[in-house]
């Protein structure tokens, strides 16, 4: 019955379609990774060309290394990525197991109001949130950013652990305090231990746009000692516009740890995608 | 079991969350909207009402940038409707065929451009078009269609349309993922009755999954159009504040952020930053309202 499904002109014909969308996606960074080892001119002689002993130099590299101070950024980012998503994780899940687990007056108000978020970009109230961070002093530092990055990931958080704290058998829950734990160690060893994977989820949901936001770097941390990653490529870029080694070389160690975090989670991304975490 | 009254725990778990998105998410959202109602005169903050909106929409020369932005910006909505979208959800088709090799690699890697910043986007684009390094004249004349190569980005009539593409090549990643996990919950009975009745193929594809999948549509549809109205990042790293050439290519976002921050010679206005965020706000909801309730309740869902 199964075998009349694919037949065999039509399984090239979709990994024809499959195998030229690739070759869409992936052309510009490989354009873009193989010239950042070349000279200048062959750069400009023969850009599809891989790079080879003749055309081979790091002279870009060397540049961004002298002139960036791109491990300054990198750490910041990380920085920002780390934290912002402790919290969101934290303060996520402990919101989550309130609504999930107890049944109070205003539960799904409460609900409704941080699902609001979830729709309503953050950035809309940008205007009030620069005057905010100048009048508390938090302007140009990095938690400027993490507290904005929490704001945002919290909502979509809270919703999607929820949803997996409700699968948590009340059995187990009953049995802990049966044994006279308090509902903090419950929820903490018994309850955290078994959303991991849903923690995981929500993790790699978040880091991809934290760690790509150039918005709100640009407005509430622009200075020197807080640039992150992309807003320090992006004004490194900027400056270096005529040197092409310099620009390419910039960009691909900018998609060089995307890759690499991609490379390691792309299971987790995937299946968290699929799950139907996002419904 | 015994029970205390008041239930101190339940506080302490939300407190944290409610705090932080209180405080963060939703005061400066409504500051914003209160923002848009005062304006600066002598240093002085002034309540003016509605006056901002009425420079912002009846002002020559306010009115001209706004309604040029909010024009750009359905151009890229609709761009990413009629272009991300469909290709998003053929690819997922196809990746869903049951039995089909290497989709795993090959969902991995049309998802890699997803995960870039918009400034490795933004700037690779430019180099890969630009008219200088010639990699785009050169693959064009290969096909033989030499002709049609332009400096994409630096035409007024081309360079929207150019960067909504550019976009669409970065996020198709998103319904294609959306759109295949929703095809994987199609259980093989259906199908398989489906086959039955002689429908297989592509007819099977539009007379029994299409159907099931347009919840999800739906949820596409409105994550892109929430997404474009609050877009600003691609513009700015490929175009600049200025949204060039010739304001061709500026969106609200780039239009509020240009306000509000200033920009070169133009002072940084808040309250006018603010009226331009509380059109985009409003614009939002708008349009998640009539999803929430214009599309969402009337779609069919069909029990699984």
């Amino acid at each position: 019955m199964r075998t009349a499904r694919t037949h065999f002109p039509s399984a090239v014909a979709m990994h024809g379609a499959l195998l030229l969308y690739m070759l869409i996606a992936l052309f510009p960074i490989f354009v873009i990774l193989i010239n950042s080892f070349k000279k200048r001119k062959s750069i400009f002689r023969e850009p599809l060309a891989l790079p080879n002993s003749d055309s081979f130099s790091l002279i870009g590299y060397k540049t961004v290394m002298e002139q960036g101070d791109f491990f300054l950024y990198f750490q910041n980012s990380m920085i920002v990525t780390v934290v912002s998503l402790f919290f969101i994780l934290l303060f996520g899940a402990m919101a989550a197991y309130a609504l999930s687990e107890y049944r109070f007056r205003g539960n799904l108000l409460m609900g409704l109001y941080l699902a609001l978020g979830i729709m309503i970009p953050i950035r809309i109230g940008t205007v009030a949130i620069l005057e905010m961070m100048v009048a508390t002093g938090l302007v140009n530092t990095l938690w400027a950013l993490i507290l904005v990055y929490i704001a945002q990931g919290l909502p979509l958080a809270v919703f999607i652990l929820s949803e997996f704290m409700r699968q948590v058998s009340d059995d187990l829950k009953n049995a802990g305090r049966m044994d006279g734990l308090s509902e903090y160690q419950i929820f903490f060893r018994l309850v955290l231990p078994l959303v991991r994977p849903a923690m995981a989820t929500v993790a790699v949901f978040n880091m991809i746009p934290i760690w790509n936001d150039l918005w709100f770097p640009l407005i509430l941390a622009p200075g020197e000692e807080v640039k992150t990653l992309t807003l320090g490529s992006q004004v490194f870029i900027g400056q270096y516009v005529t040197n092409w080694n310099a620009v390419l070389s910039a960009l691909s160690m900018a998609v060089i740890p995307v890759l690499i975090l991609y490379v390691i989670f792309s299971r987790q991304l995937i299946r968290g995608i699929t799950s139907g975490a996002v419904k | 079991m015994q029970r205390s009254n008041t239930r101190w725990h339940i506080a302490v778990f939300l407190a944290p969350a409610v705090l932080v998105y209180t405080a963060v998410m939703i005061v400066p959202l409504f500051n914003t909207l209160r923002l848009s109602l005062y304006t600066e005169i002598d240093q002085h903050r002034v309540f003016v009402g509605l006056e901002n909106f009425r420079t912002l929409f009846l002002d020559p020369i306010w009115s001209k940038q706004f309604w040029n932005a909010l024009a750009n910006n359905f151009w890229f909505f609709v761009i990413h409707m009629l272009v991300q979208n469909p290709i998003g959800i053929l690819l997922a088709a196809i990746l869903s065929q049951p039995r089909l090799r290497f989709a795993a690699f090959y969902r991995s890697a049309i998802f890699i451009p997803t995960l870039l910043s918009f400034v490795i986007v933004g700037f690779a684009w430019k180099l890969i078009l630009s008219p200088i390094w010639g990699i785009a004249p050169d693959l064009l004349n290969t096909v033989g269609l030499k002709s049609l190569y332009a400096p994409w980005l630096g035409k007024e009539e081309y360079a929207l349309t150019t960067l909504a593409l550019v976009s669409v090549w970065q996020f198709v990643g998103i319904p294609m993922m959306l759109i295949y996990a929703a095809l994987l919950t199609i259980p093989d009975e259906i199908l398989e009755a489906g086959e039955m009745d002689g429908i297989t193929g592509f007819s099977a594809f539009w007379k029994i999954k299409l159907p099931l999948i347009l919840p999800a549509i739906g949820i596409i549809s409105i994550l892109t159009f929430v997404g474009n109205f609050n877009a600003f990042d691609l513009i700015y790293v490929a175009q600049g504040a200025l949204a060039g050439p010739d304001y061709s290519t500026d969106i609200l976002g780039t239009f509020m952020y240009r306000t509000f921050f200033g920009f070169q010679l133009q002072l940084g206005d808040p309250h006018m930053g603010s009226a331009i965020a509380s059109a985009m706000f409003t614009i939002i909801l708008i349009g998640v309202c009539i999803y929430l309730f214009g599309i969402q309740t009337r779609m069919r869902r069909y029990q699984l």
